[in-house]
């Protein structure tokens, strides 16, 4: 400690100097250095991604192997009409988790830090949904692999199946402003979890992703009807099978799109709110 | 420089705040002292733009805290109680992240980082996780968080709560010499000692008030000054020990405040070297002698006639 009674170093531009940069640019640079402190977490604690590996995996295998026969006529076939589904439905599932985090990670120090800083009020959660983007990706190529493991082969080419996998990241970041608004407004990580899980649940089973619409009952067939993962399951089934895609990505595209446009700002708001 | 007028923050049926005047002149330290719950933190998370005042106002180098306050955090650097730094990154990874966040650039983040952690002795340890770090590692880190966009006014909020005697010391050096380099500093403490050894002024709140604004000096005359201490090793010593107490004293007589143990208020530095050459003279042995601050309970009990941790469930923080 002996060195601490030097002069403290003070190089380095002043502050005032430096900060005059439009603010969309600083925006963006700011998120993506809180970004990349989401990855070193990530990259530090990889026993969270088990949400997004693991359950693909165990869906698959038990929902083709159990229902497979019964829903489809075969384990293959069905295991084409599912992956796709369960891709959707861990994606759905596995934004949860940035609610979660953030609740946790706001109630610490480090968000005092930020908020005293010059930066972009919003910085710290933008940083941290664009962070979760390696999240999404992980959990697109394991449920590929185990997919492929398993017999499923893309029947179109590679440039729709790419496309079918970019839809499915870019749907899970804007929905993750869902659950990141969740976590700004409820108190504990674990109300977090459940409320989601209520939200979500539904989402993913009152849909197409286990069987087609066409044999429920009229009312669910409405309900399935407009829930953007039905539309998104549809859409990855078009891209990744060669089907008939019809106006499902414009129509995923625009839940997008919807999920930022309300929850982001509501995000933001509970945020700034929340000291 | 710190100007706030009239602060008041109301939480739920809280009154955190109640109407505190606060002033902080260019390049001086204004030591805040108060027990827990007393409305230090809220005061600083004001002045640092986290919270927004019911009512009054506050400037930082002539800012307004509200209005301005995207201009107020280029100036600030802020170090909380507990250690604002992220526990999963590195020491090094933590002060880059700071730098890049305060638009050093990629090059300027780096050297600002390496400069701090070597200025901290913290280099030995900068590539491991923070979470690794020990309680006055951690507080370092903190601190070095706080200085990496060279702040000139810089709020310190319980800096050493919590660090061993020695480790309060390095914390005080670099203190020292953040003032020596022209910075502003607002620090919160529940010790005098603390207020003594750094600040210019001193302001003691209690209640979300301004209950005395003086110099270090000045407070101490207030409230009584210094206390020496001293236990005989032989009991049968206490009488002659205290009669020799009293005459080095400030004219009061010397008290048995514990078993054993002889106080006496003292005005005059000298009082413990002449303490000791007189007991030498008497061929009394001591086993313990020492010149005391009052303790934050006692400044409390001369102005206000009560002790500090009357209300205060974290008794045993407050008395420590």
């Amino acid at each position: 400690m002996s060195t601490l009674t030097g002069t403290p170093p003070r190089t380095g531009p002043k502050l005032s100097t430096v900060v005059a940069q439009p603010r969309p640019l600083r925006l963006l640079r700011h998120s993506l250095a809180l970004a990349k402190r989401s990855l070193i977490k990530t990259w530090r604690t990889p026993e969270a991604l088990i949400d997004v590996t693991l359950q693909p995996v165990l869906f698959l295998v038990i929902f083709v192997y159990v229902f497979g026969g019964a829903v489809a006529g075969s384990t293959h076939d069905y295991l084409q009409y599912l992956l796709p589904g369960i891709l959707a439905q861990t994606i759905a599932t596995g934004c949860i988790a940035i609610g979660v985090n953030l609740n946790t990670d706001i109630a610490k120090g480090i968000f005092d830090r930020f908020r005293s800083l010059p930066v972009p009020r919003s910085a710290p959660l933008v940083g941290a949904v664009f962070g979760d983007v390696v999240r999404y990706v992980i959990v697109t190529v394991s449920t590929l692999a185990i997919g492929y493991l398993l017999g499923f082969r893309v029947e179109s080419g590679p440039v729709q199946a790419l496309a079918g996998c970019l839809l499915a990241v870019l749907f899970a970041l804007c929905l993750s402003w869902l659950p990141v608004y969740v976590g700004m407004k409820v108190r504990t990580p674990g109300a977090v979890q459940g409320v989601m899980f209520a939200l979500i649940m539904p989402l993913s089973f009152a849909s197409n992703v286990f069987v087609a619409a066409g044999t429920l009952p009229g009312w669910m067939q409405a309900v399935v009807t407009v829930n953007p993962l039905t539309h998104l399951v549809t859409a990855m089934r078009g891209l990744f099978l060669g089907t008939p895609v019809g106006n499902h990505v414009w129509w995923t595209l625009l839940w997008c799109a919807g999920f930022v446009a309300v929850f982001m700002p509501l995000a933001l708001r509970a945020y700034r709110r929340r000291v | 420089m710190i100007e706030a007028e009239g602060l008041v923050k109301t939480f739920g049926s809280t009154r955190a705040l109640q109407g505190v005047d606060l002033a902080v002149p260019r390049g001086t330290v204004l030591g805040v002292l108060g027990p827990n719950g007393a409305g230090k933190t809220t005061a600083v998370r004001i002045l640092s733009t986290l919270l927004v005042p019911d009512a009054g106002t506050a400037r930082i180098n002539g800012l307004d805290v509200v209005r301005q306050a995207e201009r107020v955090r280029q100036s600030i650097g802020l170090t909380g109680q507990y250690a604002s730094v992220d526990e999963d990154l590195t020491g090094r990874q933590n002060l880059e992240l700071f730098g890049t966040l305060l638009e050093l650039g990629r090059a300027g983040a780096r050297r600002r980082a390496a400069e701090l952690l070597d200025w901290f002795d913290l280099t030995a340890a900068a590539n491991r996780p923070a979470k690794t770090y020990s309680g006055g590692m951690r507080r370092r880190l903190d601190l070095a968080a706080s200085l990496v966009g060279s702040p000139d006014v810089i709020f310190l909020d319980e800096p050493t709560t919590g660090l061993d005697p020695a480790k309060r010391e390095d914390m005080w050096d670099v203190v020292r010499s953040l003032v020596t380099n022209g910075a502003t500093v607002l620090l919160t403490t529940q010790y005098l000692e603390e207020a003594d050894a750094l600040a210019d002024a001193i302001t003691v709140i209690d209640h979300g008030r301004v209950i005395a604004h003086d110099t270090p000096d000045g407070l101490k005359r207030v409230v009584g000054g210094q206390t020496l201490e001293v236990r005989p090793t032989d009991p049968a010593n206490l009488a002659p020990t205290a009669a020799i107490l009293s005459r080095v004293g400030s004219g009061a007589q010397a008290d048995e405040i514990r078993r054993g143990v002889l106080a006496v208020p003292v005005t005059d530095d000298s009082a413990l070297t002449e303490s000791v050459a007189r007991l030498a003279a008497a061929g009394i042995a001591v086993t313990e002698l020492s010149l005391h601050l009052p303790s934050l309970d006692e400044v409390f009990f001369t102005l206000t006639g009560r002790t500090a941790a009357d209300d205060d469930t974290t008794r045993t923080e407050v008395a420590a």
